[in-house]
């Protein structure tokens, strides 16, 4: 969707700047007038969310890192000077915490809604790639800084992840021990853990410009699927899309806000207030609530090797999701068994996130066989077949045809109601 | 937003029993030990704060009982003074520093002294580290009190963690602290009890190395309150849920403000949202 530039320089210095360095026109185009589907419901404004929450972990990182101190000896001492001894620094401690699980919560609707509306379709499939990235590197900086307080958990659950690359034949050993920087976990892990996770934000970030940049180029999805084709589809981002967002960004912050001071430990392990002790392994090994359903898929196969690599299929098979599903309808409104088979997969991804935080024996352990097959067998088997099989609704002509249906038939039912 | 009535309602009970399925197994799952029920706490809830008085008498049995063995390395005189505490006075922190001892060191000529403790000092340690507490306690070591009331917890099960996300529990330390204090009793007559452990319901594997500590009249409480073993060890508990969360009453009350502010604004944002798109159908 290239568009005519609809910037007009006002003032001399910006006619002086705009043909030296066309920033405004860029910001003007991309952010002011750029042409939104008019039917977008709340579900798309979590891209909004997401940026201000990787500014806030970046902010609130920064801060962070001038008080914390990356030394196996000292680590969990400063966390505590933090929350005890810096100005508001338990506040800033809990915001990024938090934050952490409020990011990947506003990431796992944005990546579930992408699903239902079919958004990694023709021709957004490089835009749904690079999310995959940018979820990928969500999950490497979550883990690394989970590390940082060096509690228990932080401790031993390095001790499981590093481990894990112990798997690969004939240089395993080699690289793990290369990642510690040693033969175990300890200071040498902890420091770069701490140089890397500083660093990775900032890669996110720049990876976030390329998806945003792709956005722009190919246009938003909607939630009914069809392509923009007149000027009436659209609206201006500003200030239709800018208030849309910031309302459902404050709702956002509620919940944001209500685990921060009423309920900030809740979202984390307590075994994590225990100073990391390496003689001292605890009961269970857990990582964070939204890295559970990897961890359940990790376990449920009888081979290490084996759980390694089918929990790297788990996040490998999104990036070819484009070329699995077969239909070419995008949206899920209009596929009626896509639909039921959508919320099948909802319910066994929260099934496995929560077997993931059981201990793999006698039922669980088959239930997360059972849900890691499905996994597999939504995006090899359901997706490619259901394109061939599924007889689709009547799809409207158009965006505003859509919207212009859907007023209609609220109007009819009000006027059915008042009767 | 999605329309529930627009999917088929078999599925939807079929979710369902596939939940109620996982969740059942889940709580059967559990056992063993005890489960801690919920205790009445004044620092629980949205408008949840310190009992000062409460504090002070937890501060003294600390103090008289329990610091023989558990040190509490993050926590200093000086925050006995501060808001959201015990409220004790600058002067009374003085006081209460000066009655212990600080090795500090080394002076001018290389030697480590003593002197009395000033409010700027962390509490006093029982024990010089980590392997004399070892080796006073028959080989276990007494955990620090800074953040133990943050690093214990109860079994809740389903579905009471997902409830807890919004009711704001977050007593599960305290609750299990307070329950351990008064969960010593005579073992079972199968149980084999290892020497020197102590049978306790609600530590995990019920044996513990820690003898009962309290017993009725262990402290004479200085306002008069009975000290009967439950009484202390509930005042105990409150000290150290305070020594693990110093900011919780501060904390509580700004989020009151800020949940006053985003509601507010969200309010005024929605009105903005209408206003703008009144005019256009979507």
């Amino acid at each position: 969707m290239s568009k005519e530039s609809t910037y007009i320089p006002k003032s001399g210095f910006s006619k002086w700047f705009d043909q030296r360095l066309p920033l405004p026109r860029m910001l003007h185009d991309n952010i002011n007038a750029f042409p939104t589907p008019r039917n977008l419901n709340y579900w798309y404004t979590f891209g909004g969310i997401l940026t201000f929450c990787l500014v806030t972990q970046i902010v609130t990182g920064i801060v962070l890192a001038m008080h914390y101190t990356a030394d196996a000896g000292l680590a969990f001492a400063s966390v505590e000077h933090i929350m005890r001894n810096v100005n508001y620094g338990w506040l800033i401690r809990y915001i990024h915490a938090v934050g952490a699980s409020m990011f990947f919560l506003a990431v796992y609707v944005h990546i579930f809604r992408g699903l239902y509306y079919g958004s990694y379709k023709a021709p957004r499939e490089i835009l749904w790639i690079l999310g995959v990235v940018i979820y990928l590197l969500m999950v490497i900086t979550a883990f690394m800084g989970y590390v940082l307080p060096w509690g228990q958990m932080s401790f031993w659950g390095a001790t499981v992840i590093t481990n894990l690359f112990s798997v690969i034949p004939v240089v395993g050993t080699t690289i793990t021990e290369w990642l510690w920087g040693g033969f175990a976990v300890d200071n040498a892990t902890l420091k770069r853990f701490f140089s890397l996770h500083y660093l990775m934000p900032f890669m996110i970030f720049g990876v976030v410009i390329l998806h945003i940049w792709s956005l722009h180029v190919t246009g938003n999805n909607n939630p009914v699927g069809v392509s923009v084709k007149e000027k009436q589809d659209t609206v201006p981002f500003a200030p239709y899309y800018t208030v849309k967002d910031a309302f459902s960004l404050v709702c956002f912050l509620i919940l944001f806000a209500w685990f921060i001071f009423f309920n900030p430990n809740i979202l984390g392990h307590t075994d994590n207030y225990i100073m990391a002790d390496p003689l001292v392994t605890p009961a269970h090994i857990v990582p964070e609530w939204y890295l559970l359903p990897f961890y359940a898929i990790l376990r449920a196969i009888p081979s290490k090797l084996g759980g390694v690599l089918v929990m790297g299929a788990a996040i490998a098979i999104l990036f070819i999701l484009p070329w699995l599903d077969t239909s070419k309808v995008r949206s899920a409104t209009f596929r009626p068994l896509y639909k039921q088979f959508y919320w099948i997969f909802v319910v066994n991804c929260i099934a496995l996130g929560y077997l993931g935080s059981q201990n793999p024996e006698g039922l669980f352990l088959v239930a997360s066989r059972i849900c890691t097959a499905y996994y597999f067998i939504h995006f090899l088997l359901v997706l490619p077949i259901l394109g061939l099989v599924e007889k689709p609704k009547p799809i409207p002509e158009s965006i505003t045809k859509a919207v212009l249906e859907k007023m209609e038939i609220r109007n009819l039912k009000e006027k059915s109601a008042e009767a | 937003m999605f329309k529930l009535s627009g999917y088929n309602f078999k599925f939807c009970i079929l979710f369902q029993i596939i939940f109620v399925l996982f969740f059942t197994i889940s709580a059967f799952a559990a056992g063993e030990q005890k489960r801690v029920q919920k205790h009445d706490w004044t620092f629980a809830g949205i408008f949840g704060h310190y009992d000062d008085a409460q504090l002070q008498r937890g501060f003294q049995v600390y103090r008289e009982v329990c610091s023989s063995c558990h040190s509490m390395n993050y926590v200093y005189y000086r925050n006995l003074a501060e808001e959201g505490g015990p409220g004790f006075t600058v002067e009374e922190v003085k006081v209460i520093a000066s009655e212990d001892t600080i090795i500090d060191g080394p002076d001018d000529y290389g030697e480590m002294f003593e002197r009395p403790g000033k409010p700027s000092d962390i509490f006093m340690s029982p024990y010089a580290n980590q392997n004399e507490a070892r080796a006073s306690n028959g080989g276990a070591y007494p955990p620090d009190f800074s953040v133990l009331a943050k690093a214990r917890s109860t079994l809740r099960g389903f579905p009471w963690w997902f409830v807890d996300l919004f009711t704001g529990y977050q007593e599960q330390g305290v609750d299990y602290i307070y329950a351990l204090l008064n969960g010593y009793s005579e073992p079972p007559e199968d149980f084999i009890l290892q020497s020197g452990m102590h049978y306790n319901e609600y530590y995990p594997g019920n044996q513990i190395a820690m003898g009962q500590p309290l017993y009725e009249e262990s402290v004479e409480y200085a306002d008069g309150t009975i000290a009967s073993v439950e009484q202390m060890s509930e005042d105990v508990s409150a000290f150290m849920m305070w020594a693990a969360e110093p900011k919780l009453e501060i904390r509580k009350k700004m989020g009151f403000k800020v949940a006053i502010f985003l509601f507010v604004l969200a309010g005024l944002l929605y009105y903005s949202k209408k206003k703008i798109w009144a005019k256009i159908e979507h």
